[in-house]
C-alpha cells in the first residue's frame, strides 16, 4: 500500500487502463505533450503515443462531441475538461448526445466516454474559473455522476468508469490534486453506485461528497472531541444516481441530517439528500435536515469575501450544535 | 452508372418519395405524433451518394432528415414506419420517433435533432474508424443551415488535423426553416467556407442523381484512400414545409414551380424512357407496384404492431446489469 496524490492515482489509472485495452485513448486541452494542466496524463504520450493521448484544439463542445463518436464504435475516450467553467460549452454533447443515445436508439447505440474536470472554488480565481457544477451534471437522465474524495477513489472511480458502458462524469477538484492517500498496489475497481461511511456515529449524519467530505471528518472531530456529539460521515461518491438506500440507513441509525456541498444551495445536493430523506424516512427524523451551502453568488476575487462564500468546518460544527441544542 | 443502377436508383427513389408521402398522411390522421420533417425532392442526395459508397459497410449520421438515409443504408421500410407509429417493432422500439431514427446493424449510426449536433460525432466516429484500420468511412448529411453552427467549424478543424475519413455532405436547400440562406448566412457557397480549413470541396446540381453520383464517388474515394476529410455541398430543395407545423408561406409559387420542374425522379425517368430503357407503361406499373407495398407491408406492419410497455419505460436509460457499476464484482 503507497502514499500517492490524488492526480498520480489518476494518472495511474489512465495508465492501467491504456495498457489493458488498445481502444482507450485519452484527449482533452494540454494533456499530451504538456502532460495535463493537474499532470494527470503525464508521461503517457511518450508511452502511448499521439493517436493515443491526444491535445485537442479549444473546442470543448467539438472534442467532447468527437469523443462521443469514437465511442459509439467501442473506443473507449477520457476526455479531460481543463475546467467545469469550460465544461458548460461541452454541454450540448454531453446532454444531448451522449446521456440520451441509448434511450431514443432504442437500446442500440452506447456512449461509454469518461469526462473528468475539475470543479470547485481554488485560490482566488473568480467568478469564471470557481464554478461548481456537479448539480447541473446530476440531473441528466442517462448520465452517470461520481466525484472522488480521496486517491483511493479517484483511481477506482476511473477505472470502473472506464469500463461501464455508460457516459461518466467525474467530478473533481483543483484544490485536491496534491491531497495524498493510500492506494493499493494491487489493480482494484470502485462501484460507480453506493455510499460510504467513512467515520461511524450515533448522534447525527454529515453527508459529504468530495472536498466537503474533509470538511465533515474535521467536524466530526471537533464534535466529538469538545461537544460529545458522536457524527457519523457518510461520503457520497455517487452523485447519479444517488444512493437512497445507504442515506435512509443512516438517518435510521442517527435520526438527525447534516448535508454539506461546495456549491450554492438552490436545485443542489443537500435539496436532493433532503428530498430523499422525507421520502425514505420522514418519520425517522428528530429533527428537521439542515444544509451547509455556500452563499449564492458568483464566487468574488477578493479572498476574504471568497472564504465568506464557502462553508467550511467551522459552520458544520455550527450547524449541528444548533440542532442538538448543545 | 449502368442502365440497370439507373433503373434501380429510379425505384428507390420512387419508393422514397411514395414512403414520405405516406408519412404525410399517416401525420395528418394523426397516427404519426411529433415533429416531422420530408425528404420529398432531395431524394437524389441521399441516393446519389450512397450509391457511391458503400451502404450498410460505411457509416452514416444524419439529423433529423433522416427516414431515406436509414432505409438507403439498409433499415427496413417496416421498421422505419413502426417508429413514427412509435410501436415498440420501431426501429428505436418506439422511443425515438422521426427525428432519432437508427440502425446500428446497418451503420446507420442515427438521426439528431440539435442542428449541427452530429458533425463532431461524424468525426468521431472517422476516428475509431481510423484507430480500428478498417476501409469504411463516416458520411454525414446535415443541412445548409447547420453550417453556422460552432461544432461544424470544430469538427471541420479537427477532422483536417487528424485527418479523419469523414465525408461531410450538404444537403443545400436554401433554407432553415423559414428563413432563406442569404438571409441567416454571409456567404452563400457553403463548397467555399470550408477552404479556411484546407479541406478540399465541390458543389454539385443535387437534382440530377448521375451528377450527384459522379461528384460523390470522386469525393467518397478521396476520403477512402486515405487523404482526409472532403464536403460536397449538393443543391436542392425540399418540396414540403420544413416540418409538418410549417406553413411554407415564405417561398414563392415561382420558385416552388422552379424546382418542381427539376424533379430528380422526373428527370431520371423521362432519361430513361427518351433511351428506350423504361416505357410510361413500366413505370406506372413500378409505382402501382411500390404503392402497394407501402399499403399492405408496411403501413400494415406498423398497424398491426403492439406499443411499448409501460412498465419498461425506464428500460434503456442507463446500462442494465454493468458489473462495472458494482466494482466489476457482482
Ligand atoms: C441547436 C438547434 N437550434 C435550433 C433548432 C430548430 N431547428 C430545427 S431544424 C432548423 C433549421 C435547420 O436547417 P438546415 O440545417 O438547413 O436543414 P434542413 O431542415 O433545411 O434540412 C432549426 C432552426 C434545433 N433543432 N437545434
Ligand atoms: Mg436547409
Amino acid at each position: 500500500m503507497a502514499e500517492i496524490m490524488y492526480w498520480e492515482a489518476i494518472r495511474r489509472a489512465h495508465d492501467e487502463e491504456m495498457a489493458n485495452d488498445p481502444l482507450v485513448i485519452c484527449m482533452g486541452e494540454d494533456i499530451a505533450v504538456a502532460g495535463g494542466t493537474y499532470k494527470a496524463t503525464q508521461g503517457l504520450y511518450d508511452k502511448y503515443g499521439a493517436e493515443r493521448v491526444i491535445d485537442t484544439p479549444i473546442s470543448e463542445n467539438g472534442y467532447t462531441g468527437l469523443g462521443i463518436g469514437a465511442s459509439f464504435l467501442g473506443v473507449r475516450p477520457i476526455i479531460e475538461i481543463m475546467s467545469v467553467n469550460f465544461a458548460w460549452l461541452a454541454m450540448d454533447q454531453l446532454f444531448n448526445s451522449a446521456a440520451k443515445v441509448r434511450y431514443m436508439s432504442g437500446g442500440q447505440l452506447t456512449a461509454p466516454v469518461v469526462v473528468r474536470s475539475p470543479g470547485g472554488t481554488a485560490h482566488q480565481l473568480g467568478a469564471q474559473h470557481s464554478a461548481r457544477m456537479e448539480k447541473i451534471f446530476m440531473g441528466i437522465a442517462g448520465l452517470r455522476v461520481v466525484t472522488p474524495s480521496s486517491p483511493k477513489q479517484a483511481y477506482g472511480l476511473l477505472k470502473s468508469a472506464v469500463r461501464c458502458n455508460d457516459p461518466v462524469f467525474i467530478n473533481e477538484h483543483e484544490l485536491m490534486y496534491n491531497m495524498k492517500g493510500e492506494v493499493a498496489d494491487e489493480e482494484f475497481f470502485h462501484p460507480l453506485e453506493g455510499s460510504e461511511i467513512t467515520r461511524e456515529g450515533r448522534d447525527v449524519t454529515l453527508f459529504g461528497y468530495n472536498i466537503s467530505v474533509h470538511w465533515c471528518m474535521q467536524a466530526a472531530d471537533i464534535l466529538a472531541n469538545q461537544f460529545a456529539i458522536d457524527a457519523e460521515v457518510v461520503d457520497l461518491y455517487a452523485l447519479a444516481p444517488l444512493d437512497r438506500a445507504g442515506i435512509a440507513a443512516s438517518v435510521r441509525k442517527t435520526h438527525r441530517a447534516v448535508i454539506v456541498e461546495e456549491a450554492e444551495p438552490a436545485v443542489g445536493v443537500g435539496a436532493e439528500v433532503m428530498a430523499i430523506i422525507n421520502e425514505e424516512c420522514f418519520f425517522e427524523l428528530d429533527a428537521a435536515p439542515q444544509r451547509v451551502s455556500a452563499v449564492h453568488v458568483p464566487i468574488p476575487y477578493n479572498h476574504a469575501l471568497e472564504k465568506a462564500a464557502i462553508p467550511n468546518a467551522n459552520d458544520v460544527v455550527m450547524a449541528v450544535r444548533k440542532m442538538l441544542g448543545k | 452508372m449502368n442502365v440497370a443502377d439507373k433503373k434501380r436508383l429510379l425505384r428507390e427513389m420512387l419508393f422514397a418519395r411514395r414512403f414520405e408521402e405516406r408519412c404525410y398522411e399517416a401525420y395528418v390522421e394523426r397516427k404519426i405524433g411529433g415533429f416531422l420533417h420530408l425528404y420529398s425532392g432531395e431524394e437524389a442526395c441521399a441516393h446519389g451518394v450512397l450509391d457511391a459508397a458503400k451502404p450498410g459497410h460505411d457509416y452514416v449520421i444524419t439529423s433529423y432528415r433522416d427516414h431515406i438515409h436509414a432505409i438507403k443504408c439498409g433499415a427496413d421500410p417496416r421498421k422505419v414506419m413502426a417508429e413514427l407509429y412509435a410501436k415498440e417493432t420501431g426501429s428505436s422500439r418506439g422511443r425515438g420517433g422521426s427525428m432519432h431514427i437508427f440502425d446500428v446493424g446497418h451503420r446507420f449510426m442515427g438521426g439528431y435533432a440539435l442542428v449541427g449536433g452530429p458533425f463532431p460525432l461524424a468525426a468521431g466516429i472517422a476516428k475509431a474508424i481510423k484507430m480500428k484500420g478498417g476501409d469504411e468511412i463516416c458520411i454525414c448529411f446535415l443541412g445548409d443551415a447547420a453550417n453556422n453552427q460552432g461544432t461544424f467549424h470544430e469538427s471541420l478543424n479537427m477532422a483536417r488535423l487528424w485527418e479523419l475519413p469523414v465525408l461531410y455532405v450538404c444537403e443545400n436547400n436554401l433554407y432553415g426553416i423559414g428563413t432563406r440562406i442569404d438571409r441567416s448566412t454571409a456567404v452563400i457557397d457553403q463548397y467555399k467556407r470550408v477552404s479556411g480549413y484546407n479541406i478540399p470541396s465541390a458543389q454539385e446540381d443535387g437534382q440530377d442523381i448521375e451528377k450527384v453520383f459522379k461528384a460523390a464517388k470522386k469525393a467518397v474515394n478521396h476520403v477512402r484512400s486515405g487523404k482526409g476529410p472532403y464536403f460536397l455541398e449538393l443543391m436542392t430543395y425540399r418540396y414540403r414545409g420544413h416540418s409538418m407545423s410549417d406553413s411554407n408561406a415564405y417561398r414563392s409559387k415561382g420558385e416552388e414551380r422552379m424546382w418542381s420542374n427539376r424533379d430528380p425522379i422526373i428527370m431520371l425517368r423521362d432519361r430513361l424512357i427518351e433511351a428506350g430503357h423504361i416505357s410510361k407503361a413500366d413505370y406506372k406499373a413500378m409505382d402501382n407496384e411500390i404503392l402497394d407495398e407501402i399499403e399492405d407491408d408496411i403501413i400494415a406492419f406498423a398497424e398491426s404492431s403492439p406499443q411499448p410497455r409501460v412498465d419498461e419505460l425506464e428500460k434503456y436509460t442507463l446500462a442494465e446489469n454493468d458489473p462495472w457499476v458494482y466494482g466489476g464484482g457482482r
